[in-house]
């Protein structure tokens, strides 16, 4: 019982930890009416996911995947999950510029940017 | 805002080394951890500073508009064109090893690689100042 | 290895090449974007046909990228479902882009030509990327290259309701990439393979994991989102409806599309049929919510009143029949769901055109505005009516026969229940089409203008792509025998089969 438990909270604790920021990171997009807050809940989603992918890769004692001299032998972490999540954090990087350049637009143009406001203001046009 | 001295001295220090740095980051990209993404942002990340220093207008001014477009579309071309000159001797898309066997020239396909990377790191250098100034332009910056 | 070969990744290579030409080109003479654009969709198109044709010659195209084998490097893989797949959304990409050098000027604005045929390009890129790819992590970089492009191009219009549409869509769409990436990190931690071909020959191994169950549904619901698959479906109408009507034509017709392929690519080709018949059955769950797709977004169509709202409620019914497909999962329904992907894509294509137009020379499109259109837009009018035609499903346009081929699977499964709801949404489909066709034709309207005579009708650049797809409705119906020498292997591929 004990050891089920421990097996299922605590040895996989780094996805405990993904899924719980990915959680945050989604009550903030649909509860927050601030739209520069939604977009700084859907960068906690995205970077949940990434944790999730690094974690994914590491290897208990391992060491960074760089070529060693002959005769060395060394457990590496796996390279793969990391060089893929660079790729999505550019992008996250680009969602994210895109965004806030949006939300810019959209303060210009109505002059707010939580969503109560904007609801108003495209009532009253 | 008054443009505090300190900042100004302490960038004007800091922002070649950084430079510097970009640049190992982006030609170790071969060998080791690094290349031109990191590379590119670590670039940008100095022109974020003079930004935060000097102000926008006077950055804009050195490292327009035009710079930007030209940098970024020379970055892209540079690895589309190195990816495509595999073709030539009869390899498949950016198959470096094709052009290192035709010319008979030792570890090209580790220069490739590089000049691979500073194409990337040209576009990812100009696209991420790119978005800085268009972020910067609109909000209230001060003069 | 002779340039045949390499056409795979000409693909992708030269129309980024090309939209970075347009960058610099565009800043010399901005009129020389429009060229540029046309010729690079164009030969993509042409390379496309090559492509299908040596596929239906000598089976799966299959192109390493940098001499690395598969289960190291990427892959771009060409067989027959995603050559078919290729030949449409490039058919439509061209056709998008005639249309669209007369649209930008008016919709978009002069400052922001360059930037909008550089994101058209690019966003068609991304979505060739997506259909040619055989990695699956590969899949997710496309869709992200193209849906950034897409969040941009849909703000593009000049009214401001577009950023709103354009942030609804990029907050969906971001969550959407989230779950696919979480989707592909659990079939990478099941098998350690990414290429989709090493992922199925791994899988069955491991389908009992939990891992692999999550990893389905993200994907899954992932891809839903992006393929606005109904109860998915609410950032669709207002990004249909508030962006120019190019860049409708292109996200309405190709880009649902592509995200549908994918789709099918994961569940037949990733997970097969073994896994979603015996393994983890969703094909009844998936089944049922087609059908409450086809009538919801029918009724919900129905009700609006205005024409490019009404039409993007369509598209979500008829995404639905698509994916009923997918829910039925029999050979017949199957060619009958790919047949539907090409159809909707040049009948829907039609439809926005017209459209489009209506907007283009009316600066409306309410319903209520649009009495008696018909008398002063001829042509628009009976496109309208010709590709509405095709929609209900009158023979013999291409509506008809891939409906008639999903009725057929449905009813080879034993789906007696649900081929009639499939009829009754052909049924409500008459009921948009003829509201818009009862308006235009038997409707008096406003004068407009200086007496009947006067026409508005739209230069020919925008009309030519709009009648070419009007009357490919009715010729891809007539001659569907040749398509299907195309779609049925297409379709025994994506059931484990040849």
């Amino acid at each position: 019982m004990i050891e089920s438990f421990y097996e299922l909270f605590f040895a996989r604790y780094n996805y405990w930890m993904a899924i719980i920021l990915m959680l945050i990171g989604l009550y903030a997009l649909i509860a927050k009416q601030n739209l520069v807050k939604k977009l700084i809940g859907l960068n906690i989603f995205q970077t949940a996911i990434f944790l999730f992918y690094i974690s994914l890769g590491e290897v208990r004692g391992g060491t960074a995947p760089i070529y060693l001299p002959e005769g060395v032998d060394a457990l590496y972490v796996n390279p793969l999950p990391h060089v893929l999540i660079l790729t999505a954090i550019v992008v996250g990087v680009s969602v994210t510029a895109v965004g806030l350049s949006l939300i810019v637009r959209i303060h210009e143009e109505y002059g707010v940017i939580d969503e109560a406001g904007l609801l108003q203001e495209l009532r009253r046009r | 805002m008054r443009r505090n001295v300190i900042i100004k001295t302490v960038s004007r220090f800091l922002v070649p080394f950084i430079q510097v740095y970009a640049l190992y980051v982006i030609v170790h990209g071969a060998l080791g951890a690094g290349g031109g993404f990191q590379g590119g942002v670590v670039f940008a990340a100095s022109f974020i500073l003079m930004i935060i220093a000097f102000g926008l207008t006077c950055v804009r001014e050195r490292f327009g508009y035009r710079w930007i477009v030209m940098l970024s579309a020379l970055g892209i071309t540079i690895y589309a064109t190195i990816g495509l000159l595999c073709l030539i001797p009869g390899g498949n898309y950016l198959e470096y090893g094709s052009i290192e066997a035709a010319l008979g020239i030792p570890h090209l396909h580790g220069y490739l690689i590089d000049a691979v990377e500073i194409g990337i790191g040209m576009t990812v250098m100009a696209i991420m100042t790119s978005i800085i100034y268009d972020m910067g332009d609109t909000g209230g910056e001060s003069p | 290895m002779t340039l045949i070969d390499h056409l795979p990744v000409f693909l992708i290579a030269i129309p980024i090449l090309a939209s970075l030409l347009i960058l610099v080109a565009g800043w010399w003479d901005r009129r020389l974007c429009y060229p540029i654009s046309l010729v690079t969709i164009l030969s993509q198109f042409g390379a496309a046909v090559i492509i299908l044709a040596q596929v239906m010659r000598e089976g799966t195209v299959r192109y390493y990228l940098g001499g690395w084998a598969p289960p190291l490097g990427i892959e771009l893989a060409i067989d027959s479902f995603n050559g078919f797949i290729l030949t449409t959304i490039l058919l439509l990409s061209a056709a998008a882009v005639i249309y669209a050098r007369r649209s930008v000027e008016h919709e978009v604005g002069p400052e922001k030509t360059i930037a909008f045929y550089v994101l058209f390009q690019l966003l068609v890129t991304g979505l060739v990327g997506m259909t040619i790819t055989g990695d699956i992590f590969n899949l997710y970089v496309f869709l992200e290259i193209s849906s950034i492009a897409a969040y941009a191009l849909i703000a593009s219009a000049r009214k401001p309701r577009s950023y709103l549409a354009s942030f609804n869509y990029l907050i969906l769409g971001s969550i959407a990439g989230g779950f696919i990436l979480i989707g592909t990190g659990n079939l990478y931690a099941a098998t350690g393979a990414l290429n989709m071909l090493d992922i199925s020959r791994l899988l069955p191994a491991s389908f009992e994991l939990a891992t692999v169950h999550a990893g389905f549904l993200f994907l899954v619901i992932g891809y839903s989102i992006k393929a606005a698959f109904f109860p998915l479906h609410i950032w669709l109408p207002d990004a249909y409806a508030e962006s120019p009507s190019a860049v409708t034509i292109l996200i309405s017709t190709v880009m649902s599309k592509v995200s549908v392929y994918a789709l099918f690519r994961i569940i037949f080709t990733i997970f097969t049929t073994a896994y979603i018949v015996d393994v983890f059955p969703v094909t009844g769950f998936i089944l049922f919510i087609a059908t409450v797709a086809m009538i919801a977004g029918a009724v919900i169509a129905i009700a609006q009143s205005d024409l490019k709202r009404m039409l993007a409620y369509s598209s979500v019914s008829q995404i639905g029949y698509i994916m009923f497909a997918l829910g039925v999962a029999n050979q017949v329904a199957l060619e009958g769901g790919i047949l539907h992907i090409l159809g909707h894509a040049v009948m829907k294509g039609c439809l926005f055109m017209v459209a489009g137009l209506i907007i283009y020379r009316v600066g409306t499109s309410r319903l209520s505005d649009l009495g008696g259109i018909a008398k002063v837009m001829p042509i628009s009018c009976a496109a309208f009516a010709l590709a509405g035609a095709s929609m209900i499903g009158i023979p013999p346009t291409i509506g008809f026969m891939s409906k008639y081929y999903l009725v057929l699977g449905a009813l080879e499964a034993g789906h007696w229940l649900y081929a009639a709801i499939l009829l009754l949404g052909s049924l409500l489909a008459v009921g948009y089409i003829w509201r818009f066709i009862e308006i235009a034709y038997f409707r008096d309207g406003r004068d407009r203008g200086s007496g009947a005579a006067r026409t508005l009708e739209a230069p020919a650049s925008m009309l030519a792509p709009m009648v070419a797809l009007a009357l490919l409705c009715l010729f891809l119906g007539i001659f569907v025998e040749g398509l299907m020498e195309i779609v049925g292997p297409a379709a025994s591929l994506l059931l484990g089969g040849a």
